[in-house]
């Protein structure tokens, strides 16, 4: 059911082997990341999702075991470069990774190092900056942008590249709660719509909720993995290695525990609300006033 | 404290020099500061003199902005005029004290003066007119024949790119550091020279690390979007020469050979 797009077999990396500071920052990592899916991974910091995002597009390359992308392994050099127009990468902090002191000229950067022809770049940036919905500000210096829009920007820069899967390191981190809504909006509409495979490092629950699969890291390790309604119902697994619930989850399991008939596979703020509201029409309470 | 840096002096316009070329602008600059500079007839002084008030006209300045260009330079200017006026020797026109204003320094003077004004006039006409991003991509396209010598065009225009690009970025640190400083109680802008200096240390310091730690994220961000250290890399904007630039590229090569031909012939 599921055409592996990235394959991860017994990856391990370790930072500086046989040298002071050697540490093991992946373990035996085990997996597929699907075409067309949209894939979540969390973890608590230095579980390693940074580390293992880098792997996925040659970044970094396993200090043992196998990545391979459309079944080129990464650790073959000739196919690196290949490999990076498979896949886009958007890290953390927008302003340290625009190029360009115009916009449209950034998103061209990527088409340039390909030394493709002017005219297929021209075309390629227009249809980028119109899937982000940056179309109008194409002319703007970037330093005037707001964060959501930087952030828009640089993934652009990246579908510039025409990627087959998107995978962003904390893409929401330095963002206000309305640049957040703004990236994630993008991203979801490129997932959806056309069909672009996004890997989404994130450490916010509420994230991770909107993905079709969820991979839980810590120390290392894959621990948990799957729908996101299967991994937030282990409440106590998640606990130990000091994730939270998303706020609705959380509260819906504190219903659930004093008692109340509040169902299993609450995610999100509107599950909640539907489940409450029901409760109490059902109970006679929402007919007081 | 910052605020008044502005980026160049580029100034937004739809003028006929505006719209020419950047190369064209180079190499027309190019060739009138060598005309300015193997001038010595009065006929090339207002050959020279035509065609700045022609490169003024067409680029629509106003004499104020032409003055506000030329206002930096007063100290300069006065100085040269006055050296020569009273260190070159010759016929004595008039005495002040024991000082000789001579025939051959009002001339000498003059000339000095009015060269460097053409010569201030030209470069700013062409930053004034020349986003700095167009004056990058024509300095790539004018040295990339040098590449077969080793001269790394490429690299060259890319990293002008990447420091017009964080040059507002860093003032914007910079400026924030300094608030951050200031609700801590520092003093930037009072005490002596050594006590100002000092001052700037914790301003510095940060500014720089931070630097560098952007520097190491951009590399990894212009990897990942497949920058390669002299690979063949196209530009989206193509310039191209049109009727007007071989027009100006004409008119400023034949200034430069009446110069020429002034010099030794006339």
């Amino acid at each position: 059911m599921c055409k592996a797009q990235i394959s991860i077999r017994g990856l391990t990396h370790i930072y500086h082997p046989g040298r002071p500071g050697e540490r093991i920052a992946l373990q035996d990592i085990n997996g597929d990341i699907c075409q067309g899916e949209l894939l979540a991974i969390i973890g608590p910091n230095g579980s390693g999702k940074s580390t293992l995002a880098r792997h996925f597009n040659a970044l970094l390359l396993p200090t043992r075991g196998t990545v391979t992308v459309d079944g080129l392994s990464t650790t073959d050099p000739a196919n690196r470069w290949e490999i990076r127009c498979r896949v886009g990468m958007v890290l953390q902090n927008p302003d340290n990774q625009l190029v360009a002191s115009v916009v449209e000229e950034d998103v061209a950067f990527g088409p340039e190092n390909l030394g493709l022809p002017p005219e297929e770049v021209r075309r390629r940036v227009d249809r980028a900056l119109a899937l982000v919905g940056l179309g109008e500000q194409r002319l703007r210096p970037p330093h005037l942008l707001s964060g959501g829009q930087k952030q828009r920007l640089a993934i652009a820069g990246a579908l510039a590249m025409k990627p087959s899967c998107l995978v962003l390191d904390e893409p929401t981190a330095m963002l206000d709660p309305a640049g957040r809504r703004e990236v994630l909006q993008t991203l979801l509409g490129l997932n959806r719509e056309e069909g672009l495979t996004v890997v989404l490092v994130t450490h916010f629950m509420e994230e991770a909720v909107l993905a079709d699969r969820v991979w839980v890291l810590s120390g290392g390790r894959l621990v948990l993995e799957g729908t996101p309604a299967q991994v937030f119902s282990q409440r106590e697994g998640m606990q130990k290695i000091g994730l939270a619930l998303p706020g609705p989850a959380e509260l819906a399991w504190r219903l659930r525990s004093s008692g109340w008939p509040v169902p299993d596979g609450i995610l999100t703020l509107d599950d909640l609300v539907a489940c409450l509201a029901g409760l109490l029409s059902e109970t006679g309470w929402g007919r007081r006033q | 404290m910052l605020s008044g840096i502005t980026l160049g002096q580029y100034v937004p316009g739809r003028s006929f020099i505006h719209r020419l070329d950047p190369r064209t602008k180079i190499l027309a600059c190019a060739m009138l500061i060598l005309a300015v500079l193997v001038c010595n007839r009065p006929a090339g002084y207002a050959i020279l003199t035509l065609g700045t008030l022609l490169a003024l006209g067409g680029a629509g300045t106003s004499p104020r902005l032409v003055m506000s260009v030329l206002r930096p330079f007063w100290i300069i200017l006065t100085l040269t005029l006055v050296l020569q006026l009273f260190f070159t020797p010759g016929l004595a026109l008039f005495a002040l004290g024991p000082l000789h204003v001579t025939r051959e320094g009002l001339v000498l003077g003059g000339q000095i003066l009015w060269r460097l004004t053409l010569l201030i006039i030209f470069s700013s006409l062409l930053t004034l007119t020349t986003s700095p991003l167009m004056l990058t991509a024509a300095l790539e396209s004018l040295l990339k024949p040098l590449k077969r010598l080793g001269v790394p065009a490429f690299d060259l225009a890319m990293m002008m790119t990447i420091a017009l690009r964080f040059i507002p970025t860093l003032l914007q640190e910079a400026q924030q550091i300094i608030k951050a400083q200031q609700s801590r109680g520092a003093v930037f802008s009072r005490g002596g020279l050594t006590r100002r200096v000092r001052g700037l240390v914790p301003l510095l310091v940060p500014l720089f690390a931070g630097a560098f730690r952007r520097a190491e994220e951009l590399a990894t961000a212009m990897e990942i979007r497949c920058y390669r250290v002299g690979a063949n890399r196209t530009r989206m904007h193509q310039l191209r020469y049109s009727r007007r630039d071989y027009i100006v590229l004409v008119g400023a090569g034949a200034v430069l050979a009446a110069t020429f031909a002034l010099r030794w012939w006339g």
